[in-house]
């Protein structure tokens, strides 16, 4: 039996995870290890409400000092793990108090991924990426101190949805995305160039297709523009750029775990023995689809980190693959984008409630047979209902004979 | 067990409805629907899931009547 657990990263998925052993009844130590100077907090509405200054910190922080109290889990701030060795169990940790190493036991690896920054631009003044809750105020206070013109570098999700809630204060938006359509890694063409639309009809200036070259600063080191491949320059107050996130892997390096984007699990996301990983640095071969994936959304950080935490109290006897059917939303203006399961751009799909035309609906992908995912605009029922339907293990077939569109 | 739903905060997401289908519903308007406020107590796990997994933190579980 395992005594003692340690949790490396305090953000949804090492906080939900401490959470989860004491719902399973793990009388023994937590100890969460967290690299900033906060209280564990909620990431997406960083680019939404937080970004809008509608929300100050305390409406995203994910538990209290309190209710870690009533848990008895020790939470270490502005504490990093900086060393791991897998025969040793010894963790090395840096933090207020200097370096040191600690002999454990349970070991949950939940320290996430950080945002990738775009090379050349580090100590620019004015050039953000979006990940934290210090570079969301330090952006929410760049436009409140006047930037006017802001390009978003990405439009992924995280930039799309920057540029959305940026665009509805009143600010210049200049969205760049080096691929054909926005959110090309997810959504198919169709769909992501709609989403696309959604933005250009409120005055978004979007580019596609064309990456940027350089940035352009000022005598005293602020950006000044973005110039872009095909030699287009914006001026731009303020930059935020939103082009993915790196696993935050490095202290793992030579542990003996495998690593290889993400730490590498089995089905059932152990690492090692009394080694786990949940959420964004997770990979694992998710049996459902079989295909190993690393999922970076808040749901898997949720789910993963629960069954995270009680694989490290189960024995390797009562032990079932964690195969969840992956689930995002993403806010952007008055659209509400969400997808369920992993559908791919060779599928089949179809329209199963209103039509893309009117910005509402909802459409089903199939491919083997099987029903493979479902995408939906502002029809989180059908997504859902859909999702259910995937669990299920819904033929295409059945799923196209029996939708009501 | 009363579920209370803060519908500032709820933007029916519908995973609630994944979890439980039988106590939440969101309809064709995308509002949310709570089809059982009181649901019995060995339900307790179930409802306690759907507030952990609310992607706005939107569900509360009250004690009581």
């Amino acid at each position: 039996m395992v005594d003692s657990i340690t949790i490396v990263g305090a953000s949804l998925a090492g906080i939900r995870g401490a959470e989860a052993l004491r719902k399973a009844d793990f009388g023994g130590a937590i100890s969460l290890v967290g690299g900033e100077a906060h209280l564990p907090y909620d990431r997406p509405p960083l680019s939404k409400q937080v970004l809008a200054g509608e929300w100050d910190f305390d409406r995203i922080q994910l538990t209290s000092q309190e209710k870690l109290d009533e848990l008895d889990i020790e939470l270490r701030l502005n504490t990093s793990a900086t060393g791991f060795d897998l025969a040793s169990r010894e963790l090395s940790i840096t933090g207020p108090d200097g370096d040191h190493t600690e002999t454990v036991d349970g070991l949950l690896i939940a320290c996430g991924a950080r945002a990738r920054t775009l090379p050349g631009t580090d100590g620019v003044a004015g050039v953000h990426v979006l990940r934290t809750s210090d570079d969301a105020t330090a952006i929410t206070a760049a436009v409140d101190a006047g930037a006017q013109r802001v390009v978003v570098i990405g439009a992924g999700f995280i930039g799309a949805e920057v540029a959305a809630t940026l665009r509805t204060k009143g600010v210049d938006v200049a969205l760049i995305e080096s691929m054909a359509y926005p959110m090309a890694r997810v959504l198919r063409e169709d769909i992501g160039t709609l989403c696309g639309q959604v933005q250009i009809d409120q005055g978004v200036d979007l580019r596609c297709g064309v990456g940027v070259e350089r940035l352009t600063t000022t005598a005293d080191q602020r950006v000044a523009s973005v110039v872009l491949r095909d030699g287009t320059e914006i001026p731009a107050d303020l930059v935020v750029v939103g082009i993915g996130v790196i696993p935050n892997t490095e202290w793992l390096e030579g542990s003996g775990l495998t690593i290889d984007n993400g730490v590498v699990c089995d089905s059932t996301c152990l690492a090692a023995p009394g080694v786990t990983a949940a959420g964004d640095i997770a990979r694992w071969n998710n049996v459902r689809f079989d295909e190993v994936m690393r999922v970076e959304h808040w749901e898997n950080a949720v789910d993963q980190a629960g069954f995270a935490a009680r694989r490290l109290l189960a024995s390797d006897a009562d032990v079932v693959d964690y195969q969840p059917i992956p689930w995002f939303w993403s806010d952007q203006y008055d659209r509400k984008i969400q997808m369920a399961g992993r559908p791919r751009a060779t599928d089949d799909a179809m329209v199963v409630t209103g039509s893309m035309e009117e910005r509402r609906f909802a459409v089903i992908f199939g491919r083997d047979g099987e029903l493979s995912g479902v995408f939906g605009m502002n029809r989180p029922r059908h997504v859902m209902q859909y999702r259910m339907r995937i669990e299920e293990g819904m033929t295409w077939d059945e799923a196209v004979a029996t939708a009501d569109a | 067990m009363k579920i209370v739903v803060d519908y500032d905060l709820c933007e029916s997401n519908a995973v609630c409805m994944q979890i439980a289908p039988e106590v939440f519903e969101v309809r064709d308007d995308d509002f949310l629907y709570v089809l059982n406020e009181t649901p019995a107590e060995d339900q307790r796990a179930v409802m306690e899931d759907a507030v952990a997994r609310c992607p706005k933190q939107a569900i509360q579980l009250q004690d009581g009547e």
